[in-house]
């Protein structure tokens, strides 16, 4: 019946009007996987009472939908690995506080999905358990870290998909899938129970085959949890409510294009495009140009940001991967990939005396610079966009080729995470001949997921017009 | 300012050591030069001026989290739940390696 192809939204429709049945959707979803998994390398672990489960939640706003997990979500019913071998066979004795949500909201987590092993990367070539491969073209590479979620929406072996970003890592692997990935602002979803990875950046978030199922998804996940004190105490908005709310008159920023790694690329002329599609819909749509230095009305370079995420997310990866000690769980510090080993020993050094100030405090500074521009710039304009990732999804085994992969992929969506911003990833361009995709990336101001919902909306509704 | 910072082998054991992590002398070799190429890059952030900028630590702006010191029980493990993911246990408690007089 081809159920697996539904989204989100019409396959809790046409669960609650009882036009198909649990059982019918999880078959299809189910054979699908059967179809798929051994080569694409998708999921890690499979809830075999799936079904059984969701048939109980038809009167819940999820409707029992099957949702895949990214494997850094602790899950009582599930191993938890993180994609490390230090972590291969744990089951925690508690839940993620999202994917508690989740599963309250009538969510079913029907398996865990590969990743870069601890979220190290963008490729999931990391991974302890071997490479996810992209559903769209399988000699390429989903992205990553959730790559293993964007996969899984991407080829139809899920209805929805839960991932985490800490710098790109919902958002890049969307754009590689040619599907909808939706990071919220840091401190919107909690991260409890979320394998800690750089706790002042990461985001659970999800990633779907629509801009109005990440919605959905976000209704259920977002909002204070007092278990995580980083998590903030406002009242997160209903994204479905006003997603067909017209956009006209919202003031667009076009940002990054005059990049020299991106001028006059594909990715470049589609972003252009969607500037125009936007303003056909009756928003302002303005070139901010590229700057050097931090000046009022144009964009900082993202240049510095790789910097800025490099010595970050290092420093904060080498203090959260301390606790693997092979004592209380897990295995000892010899199971550690060469990926962790790079950014543990690479975090230790920048946060070492003699070093700290040089390095540490210095990216801190430089990421209060990126915090003061988008702050100028969102008092003039309602969200900027920009392309998500420099271009297609490359090849298998590029991710080996550079100690730095990861950050020079997700270099456009580095400011923004390191400033906390919301962001979302929707396709804006699809390549027939290669079955690949480039992706937009829309950014708000803090707590302004709304606007950023809209937008991507409106622009989706249109590209599926023509 | 000095040129950008490399890596010996031995700079790379020092480190090792301060991570608590296992290095081969292949490994070593390998991440000596990943540590080098990095911080190349990384020397970059000279460029930002950042004069008279404070560091930003966290971006939420929440300060000062407190709850009450109480025994919260939907928070609790058995004991038999704590111990169930440890390699060795031994009456109840778990076995760690020796720290003090270690070789």
């Amino acid at each position: 019946m081809n159920l697996h192809k539904l989204t989100l939204k019409e396959a809790i429709k046409k669960l609650k009007s009882k036009e198909i049945s649990h059982k019918e959707l999880y078959t299809d979803v189910e054979n699908e996987i059967q179809k798929k998994n051994a080569e694409l390398n998708i999921y890690l672990s499979l809830d075999k009472e799936a079904v059984s489960k969701a048939e109980k939640l038809l009167d819940t706003p999820l409707a029992g939908v099957p949702i895949a997990v990214k494997d850094n979500f602790l899950t009582k019913e599930l191993p938890t690995t993180a994609s490390s071998k230090v972590l291969e066979g744990f089951m925690t004795p508690y839940e993620s506080t999202v994917t508690e949500r989740l599963q309250k909201a009538g969510g079913v987590v029907i398996g865990k999905t590969n990743m870069d092993a601890w979220a190290h990367g963008s490729s999931t070539e990391t991974s302890d358990f071997g490479a996810t491969k992209n559903p769209r073209n399988p000699k390429h590479l989903p992205g990553g870290s959730s790559g293993g979620s964007a996969a899984a929406v991407a080829a139809d072996v899920c209805i929805g998909a839960l991932g985490s970003e800490t710098a790109g890592s919902i958002r890049q692997p969307s754009s590689w899938c040619g599907v909808v990935g939706l990071k919220p602002t840091y401190g919107r979803v909690p991260r409890t129970g979320v394998v800690a990875m750089g706790s002042s950046l990461d985001c659970p978030g999800p990633i779907g085959k629509t801009v109005e199922d990440t919605a959905i998804v976000f209704n259920a996940i977002a909002g204070h949890d007092k278990y995580d004190s980083t998590s903030a105490d406002i009242a997160p908005p209903d994204l479905v409510k006003n997603i067909d709310k017209p956009i006209k008159g919202m003031k667009i920023g076009m940002c990054y294009l005059d990049h020299p790694k991106l001028k006059n690329t594909k990715v470049d002329e589609a972003i252009q495009n969607a500037g125009k599609l936007f303003k056909s819909l009756g928003c302002s749509v303005t070139h901010i140009p590229l700057s050097p230095q931090l000046k009022n009305n144009t964009i900082l370079t993202p240049d510095y940001a790789i910097s800025v995420y490099t010595v970050v997310q290092r420093g904060e990866v080498s203090s959260n991967l301390a606790r693997y000690d092979g004592i209380r769980f897990g295995h000892d510090r010899s199971f550690f990939g060469a990926e962790a080993k790079r950014r543990i020993m690479l975090g230790t050094f920048t946060l070492s005396k003699g070093y700290a100030d040089k390095y540490y405090i210095k990216a801190q500074q430089v990421r209060s610079l990126y915090i003061a521009n988008f702050h100028q710039l969102f008092q003039t304009f309602d969200v900027l966009i920009s392309p998500t990732s420099p271009g297609f999804a490359q090849e298998l085994g590029a991710s080996e080729k550079s100690p730095m992969f990861g950050e020079l992929e997700d270099m456009l969506l580095e400011p923004s995470s390191i400033a906390g911003l919301p962001g979302i990833n929707v396709p804006c361009y699809h390549d027939t001949k290669t079955n690949l995709y480039l992706g937009m990336n829309i950014i708000s101001d803090q707590w302004q997921e709304e606007k950023i919902i809209r937008v991507a909306h409106s622009f989706e509704q249109q590209t599926i017009k023509e | 300012m000095q040129s950008h910072i490399s890596f010996s082998n031995d700079d790379v054991a020092h480190i090792a050591t301060l991570a608590n992590i296992p290095v081969t002398d292949e490994e070593k070799t390998k991440l000596a030069a990943g540590f080098t190429i990095t911080m190349k890059v990384v020397d970059d952030l000279k460029k930002a001026d950042t004069t008279s900028v404070e560091p930003t630590h966290q971006v939420t702006a929440l300060e000062n989290i407190l709850r009450e010191d109480a025994v919260d029980e939907k928070r609790e493990f058995s004991q038999d739940e704590a111990l169930r993911n440890a390699k060795q246990t031994y009456k109840g408690f778990f076995v760690v390696d020796q720290v003090i007089d270690r070789e």
